[in-house]
């Protein structure tokens, strides 16, 4: 069906209302039951799809298709807890569903209308099992904005993202509202662009719309590349038509009749969600020519990256998108004025477009009243690394870090101490627990050193080390420099040398200075963004955990237990039963030892590889980091720095 | 072969491949090889006409061929009638092409920090060792790759390994042997997801 006017859009939302409004808590008598199936990447990495099929064989056999139905659904956010099966009337939120639960999950609750306990989220604190989502602290601390319809609609249909109001503030804007005016609530909303560095969204729709020559162009970012960031591809899993809404609004505003979505490769799930969501609202005439009846036309195309982190940079993103080297150049001439094949192109981020769809519903004045004084509205990040709640979660701008890692990240695991959270990938820093009561939002976390970044939020405890992190982080900048300028092709190189000299014990005191100095001239140097904000895990670590790098080339010692050339493994004597299976695990020959007498390890020869440890059946080698010893057993020794209970689960 | 410039990047010197006299078996190739061409000929027909979708036809090159060898790399730039230096360019540019032919399984393992701070490194260096190759290198049987690969976004599941498509989460250096030899077997991998 052709969707022509708002007429149309109801007669649709009529249709598939029931189904939502039964998601949302309605006990509006529809005689169904409905079960969300999570379809995210994470839940479709242990199985989910698997448990979707099975349930739907298993109703089949008992007869039971006519009155349930299986649903696919986007990312609930609860990660750490998937798959994820959510059985509607009642919203009874099953957790970590197995292929294998599904026989007694149909049995006990949809045959014997009881809720299977043993499935319930288990909350540790309070021992006791929660059947619903608003019993979980992780959902009731959120706000979601942005992610409403993730877990709530079917991402393959276009009709339930209509009953959810979807392509109605299309429709307004494409009959009843003039371009300006649309640029100016979007102004007025105080949306900044989430990809990073928060350019007022309004601006740059205004700067693009004012250029005199066609064709535009419309391009959404979604390169998401930005390690331990998955808040693009969550929304674009759970909610493509968000963004295509957004994209055709923001083509009527600049005058733009082709939009082009950039999505990473890696992201399978994601692009086949954009190709059915796509073709879908062709055929419902909300893409393609004369939309609603008017004379503007306008479609969208997906560019695929093929692995490139600078090509989340804007102008790097245009050369990938004509198909050349995803090399940045200059500014200006900005996008906006010269972008695709030389004409005027808005470029914004996917959490950025859906935003926009929520402005133009709720209306900027509501929008406006979210967050702090300078950052409007929402943030979605990923949380990830060493946290209780691995997931994706939404919160007004302006939350503070200990709400977000304590209240709904429930904490470090095993009891260990936080360390430092890294916000904003490779291009932005580590804070430490002193900022953990800063409200953040773009510039509280720029003074903090780092930067808002998309929204990627990886966690580090006492075992993390910072020098190391640093390291890392610096590895994935230099082989990601497209080598286009010298300061980021040979600055971050060097850094790099120095950093690895450092956790290598090799390091001078001088090393410090120069990796300050060096990181100041690359910030100033370098041509785009990647490179002029590589050296901030470096400066943010510096300015935070000196101690640490001090301790690392003063006292060659690792705090942390993680750099592997500063440890020292030793036998305790006392332990020792002299067994000589150390002896034979050695391939380096560095321990020596006879009958009755414990054996000794000759520091200039082992290498450190922890094959010892593993070995001994009494626990006798310990890992030292040269002032504290770490008793170590087991596996836990392959992964250096990994002395914990938790750790040792994890692996 | 690779070599480090002045500047300390990597760069990396082609070796031409070693022809041998044709046998039976090479015609059998050879027939193989010309299906693949003209797979390459449909896809090159279904993208040329649009602007810029030179990454959209080495991708599928890449899909047809398994890696982009001179060859194909020359074949696309005669057909889109542009330099064979700009397909080149971008061949090199990404890290998703490859131009050196790939094991039948690819073991990657997740680098992004939620999977580095759970211990990614120790796993990829129980592949390793396990193997007695390197980052970006294949087994001499052809069986194996290991690469290191960006953020796959299931950071709950960290740290990842993968197996061509199929990932496994929470993955540890113990269990590696075991997904080496399943492999091996040509089975699916009967992991016990935690």
């Amino acid at each position: 069906m052709i969707i022509k006017s708002i007429e149309d859009l109801k007669r649709v939302k009529e249709k598939y209302e029931p189904l939502i409004k039964q998601r949302l808590g309605h006990r509006n008598g529809l005689g169904l039951t409905q079960i969300m199936v999570c379809s995210g990447t994470a839940c479709h990495s242990s199985e989910s799809q698997e448990v979707r099929l099975q349930l739907e064989q298993e109703l089949a056999r008992r007869g039971l298709e006519e009155q349930t139905r299986v649903i696919k659904t986007g990312c609930f956010g609860f990660c750490q807890y998937g798959p994820i099966v959510m059985v509607h009337p009642g919203g009874i939120f099953y957790c970590q569903v197995r292929p294998g639960d599904v026989r007694e999950l149909v049995e006990k609750h949809l045959i014997g209308g009881q809720v299977l306990e043993r499935l319930l989220y288990h909350n540790d604190s309070t021992g006791k099992r929660t059947p619903t989502i608003e019993d979980i602290h992780f959902f009731q601390a959120q706000r979601r904005i942005v992610l409403r319809n993730c877990g709530v609609i079917n991402p393959e249909e276009i009709g339930e993202y209509i009953a959810r109001d979807g392509y109605f503030a299309l429709a307004d804007v494409i009959l009843h509202r003039k371009r300006e005016e649309v640029i100016e609530m979007i102004k007025k909303s105080g949306l900044r662009g989430r990809g990073g560095a928060g350019f007022p969204t309004g601006r740059k729709w205004e700067l693009t719309a004012a250029q005199d020559i066609q064709p535009k162009y419309v391009v959404c970012n979604a390169d998401e590349g930005d390690p331990g960031a998955f808040m693009d591809r969550s929304i674009l899993e759970g909610d493509p038509h968000s963004v295509l809404e957004a994209m055709t609004i923001a083509g009527y505003c600049i005058g733009a009749n082709q939009g082009f979505i950039y999505v990473r490769a890696e992201y399978p799930i994601a692009v086949e969600r954009l190709e059915i969501a796509i073709e879908q609202a062709r055929a419902a005439g909300l893409l393609g020519k004369g939309l609603f009846g008017t004379d503007f036309d306008f479609d969208l195309s997906l560019r695929f990256g093929a692995g490139a982190f600078v090509c989340g940079e804007e102008t790097a993103l245009l050369h990938s998108i004509m198909g050349q080297r995803g090399e940045p150049r200059p500014r200006p001439p900005y996008p906006a004025q010269e972008g695709l094949w030389g004409k005027p192109t808005l470029i914004n981020n996917v959490e950025t477009f859906a935003n926009v769809t929520v402005i133009l519903r709720e209306g900027w004045e509501w929008y406006q009243g979210q967050g702090t004084s300078t950052s409007k509205g929402s943030k979605v990040f990923s949380l990830a690394g060493k946290i209780n709640n691995t997931g994706l979660i939404e919160v007004p701008m302006g939350t503070t870090l200990r709400t977000i890692i304590f209240d709904i990240g429930g904490g470090i695991p095993g009891g260990r101490q936080f360390k430092a959270v890294q916000t904003g990938g490779p291009s932005g820093g580590c804070i430490p627990a002193k900022y953990l009561d800063l409200p953040i939002d773009y510039e509280s976390l720029k003074e903090a050193g780092s930067m808002m970044g998309s929204g990627g939020m990886i966690v580090m405890d006492e075992g993390d080390c910072m020098v190391d992190i640093a390291r890392f982080y610096l590895q994935f900048s230099q082989d990601e420099s497209c080598g286009r300028c010298t300061p980021c092709r040979v600055g971050t190189k060097r850094l790099l040398d120095i950093l690895t000299r450092i956790t290598e014990g090799q390091g001078e005191m001088e090393d410090l200075e120069m990796l300050e100095e060096l990181s100041y001239d690359i910030r100033d140097a370098s041509l785009c963004g990647l490179g002029q904000t590589a050296p901030n895990p470096v400066l943010s670590t510096l300015r935070y955990f000196k101690s640490e790098y001090v301790a690392h080339v003063r006292d060659k010692r690792c705090p942390a237990g993680v750099c592997k050339a500063l440890l020292h493994y030793t036998v305790d004597e006392d332990k020792c039963i002299a067994c000589g299976l150390c002896a034979k695990a050695c391939a380096v020959q560095a321990i020596t030892g006879a009958p009755k007498q414990p054996y000794r390890i000759d520091p200039e020869k082992c290498t450190r590889c922890a094959a010892c440890v593993a070995k001994c059946p009494r626990q006798a080698i310990q890992k030292g980091t040269g002032k504290d010893v770490a008793v170590l057993g087991g596996e836990a020794g392959i992964y250096a720095g990994a002395g914990g209970a938790e750790n040792r689960a994890t692996l | 072969m690779a070599e480090h410039n002045v500047t300390g990047q990597t760069i990396i010197v082609q070796e031409l491949p070693f022809k041998d006299v044709p046998e039976k078996k090479d015609l059998l190739q050879e027939d193989h090889r010309s299906k693949q061409f003209a797979d390459m000929d449909r896809v090159i027909r279904l993208y040329a006409g649009e602007r810029g979708q030179l990454i959209r036809i080495l991708q599928k090159a890449q899909e047809i061929f398994g890696y982009l060898p001179e060859e194909v790399q020359a074949y696309i730039a005669e057909k889109l009638e542009i330099p064979v230096s700009e397909v080149n360019g971008v061949v090199t540019f990404y890290s998703l092409f490859a131009t050196e032919p790939k094991g039948k399984y690819t073991l990657s393992v997740c680098m992004g920090t939620a999977c580095y701070v759970k211990g990614a490194q120790a796993l990829m260096d129980a592949l390793k060792e396990e193997l007695k190759i390197d980052e970006g290198e294949t087994t001499p049987d052809g069986v194996f790759t290991i690469k290191s690969t960006r953020c796959v976004g299931a950071c709950g599941l960290a740290p990842i390994l993968m197996a061509n498509e199929d990932v496994y989460g929470k993955a540890s250096p113990g269990e590696i042997k075991k997904i080496i030899q399943t492999c091996r077997k040509g089975e699916s991998v009967d992991h016990k997801k935690h």
